[in-house]
């Protein structure tokens, strides 16, 4: 069987809904979250350097080098959010995160 | 290789990139005093008013750098300018509060003109991948802001929701920019618009989706219903000042971009798009009126308000047309100096050490503080869009050209909805003037004064000369492609 663009869409298309589900299904921790966005974000990857392949344009690849590297950043920056609030907190359970209710 | 020459069309960018990392460096190697903040903060008004100048002394032609992947035209000078009024006004705002609950660290003004640099590259993005990275470095700055005061449970829980949804909305847009450039082989906006037209009329289907996709993405970040969720929490838990900056300048530079994508890379999925914009508008104005009416704590009410109002800018969006495009900037600026304005005068209400953000302590503010009464009346009464103030001219302008453009229930909606949103206005101004008097508020600090001024000026100034901002807008809607 070849492995075509159709394959490599439909696995990012699987990471990147589990990703979304991650996020809004995860009753229990925050950190669980943060690999949830990952998780998104290297699906988008994966959908950015089969289309650079199949295209053969190089653009994808570039891009994909620009969201891996602003992922990085990003964990950092969320990591370093949730020590703060678990210093305050002393918890990072999802359900306690209710302090402001609307 | 480009010239230094050539990069000009940049400058104010890389001025204020380049002055935030020297502002880090200076605030590092000062000597830790207690006048660090105060001292780096200063510098940073001072780097923004030489950006913003900067950007008035460009020429007025468009000029496009690195690959067509930054374009400086009438339309990005004019959200440009928005853009740094709005961080000028909150950091103005900040010093007397972040000094009183003890958060006033240098680091505050460096991450207000890093986001501001990446809003202005937002404005200026003429790719997707421009685009992305301008959004990334703004919301990166923006979600250290909301938790800046690290000592406090709600500050740092607006700032990890703000991060957590955030995220999420960030990943959606790129999915969609993946598509988009899968489906069209490119990530430069006229590129992608050329494309999509030579295929015979008939959208490609993933395009499309790459387009939801997109929108999906930037509507979170001007907090648009259905993706509105995050702002009443952030704005009520954030620092005042940092809410007052993420109602401000984010949301001037997320509406470019959002007019610029739709406008310069999916001319051609008008149709598509312009059923999502016509949604989601109706759902913003409702949910932003309705919603407000039974809140109690004025920067929650700030926040559905804000959704409100970007209902009502996007009214313009979905006209598509260049007298839209005109009622969105002039919305924009307006909506700017009186979310500027209304905050100061949230800013105002303290009390010895404790910042009010109930509306009902508001009550009487007439007897015991006439000239902040007026100017908070006189704001509240131009959020509600009540002639002949500033903030009923914004809405005459969209709702002019949504109905030029034959959406007539579009428009009719909106005034409906505007005249529920008067509601709470009103009631603030009620509780003002008529009920009975409570405990004095501390006097004005300096620099809330002015802001509270200039807006108050601005307010009235607009409905004696409203020539000089209709031109601009005017002129900034031709040059974008229609």
């Amino acid at each position: 069987m070849d492995i075509g663009i159709g394959h490599y869409l439909t696995v990012a298309a699987c990471l990147f809904t589990l990703g979304i589900f991650g996020i809004f299904i995860n009753r229990k921790n925050v950190i669980v979250i943060l690999m949830s966005v990952e998780l998104m974000l290297l699906a988008v990857n994966i959908n950015l350097v089969a289309f650079s392949h199949f295209l053969g344009d190089l653009t994808g690849q570039v891009f994909a080098l620009f969201v891996l590297t602003v992922a990085a950043a990003e964990a950092a920056i969320g990591l370093a959010i949730i020590v703060v609030y678990f210093r305050n907190r002393g918890s990072i359970a999802v359900e306690d995160i209710n302090m402001m209710k609307g | 290789m480009p010239t230094l020459a050539s990069l000009s069309p940049a400058l104010p960018e890389i001025v204020l990139a380049v002055g935030a990392m020297v502002l880090l460096m200076i605030g590092v190697f000062r000597d830790d005093d207690a006048d660090n903040g105060e001292f780096i903060g200063g510098l940073a008004i001072v780097l923004l008013v030489f950006a913003g100048a900067l950007i008035v002394m460009q020429p007025a032609s468009s000029a496009s750098l690195f690959n067509d992947a930054f374009v400086v035209d009438g339309f990005a000078r004019f959200m440009k300018l928005l853009v740094i009024i709005g961080s000028i006004g909150a950091l103005l705002l900040s010093f007397s509060y972040l000094r009183q609950v003890g958060s006033l660290r240098f680091e505050y003004s460096v991450l207000v003109v890093l986001a501001t640099v990446g809003m202005l590259m937002m404005v200026s993005a003429n790719d997707l991948i421009s685009l992305y990275i301008g959004l990334e470095l703004q919301s990166l700055a923006l979600y250290v802001l909301a938790a800046f005061r690290r000592d406090s449970v709600r500050s740092s829980e607006a700032g990890l929701k703000y991060f957590v949804l955030g995220a999420l909305s960030s990943g959606m847009l790129l999915y969609g920019a993946s598509l988009t450039y899968g489906f069209t082989g490119s990530t430069s906006f006229p590129v992608i618009a050329s494309v999509a037209t030579t295929t015979d009329g008939v959208l490609n289907i993933g395009l499309v989706f790459g387009l939801v996709f997109l929108l999906v993405g930037l509507a979170f970040k001007i907090a648009a219903v259905p993706f509105h969720m995050w702002s009443p929490d952030v704005y009520e838990g954030a620092p005042t000042p940092v809410t007052a900056f993420f109602a401000s300048a984010p949301k001037m530079a997320a509406m470019a971009i959002l007019v610029r994508v739709l406008g310069t890379a999916f001319p051609q999925a008008a149709e598509q798009w312009q059923q999502i914009i016509i949604f989601v508008a109706i759902a913003s104005m409702l949910l932003g009126s309705f919603a407000a009416i039974g809140q109690t704590n004025i920067k929650r009410i700030m926040a559905y308000s804000s959704i409100a109002h970007i209902g009502f800018a996007l009214v313009g969006l979905a006209a598509n047309s260049q007298e839209g495009t005109r009622g969105v900037l002039v919305y924009l600026a307006i909506y700017l100096v009186m979310t500027l304005g209304t905050f100061a005068c949230i800013l105002a209400m303290r009390r010895k050490d404790e910042m009010i953000e109930d509306i009902d302590e508001l009550s009487g503010l007439a007897q015991t503080n006439l000239p902040m009464a007026f100017v908070m009346a006189m704001l509240m009464f131009s959020l509600a869009g009540i002639p002949p103030l500033a903030g009923f001219f914004a809405k005459f302008y969209v709702f002019a050209a949504a109905v030029k453009a034959g959406l007539w229930p579009l428009a009719i909606i909106g005034v409906l909805a505007s005249v529920v949103g008067a509601f709470y206005y009103l009631r603030i101004v009620k509780l003002i003037f008529i009920d009975d008097a409570r405990e004095k508020f501390l006097d004005v600090e300096r620099y809330t004064g002015i802001v509270m001024v200039l807006s108050a000026i601005f307010i009235i100034g607009f409905i004696l000369v409203p020539g000089p901002l209709i031109e601009a807008a005017e002129a900034a809607a031709k040059s974008l492609r229609f």
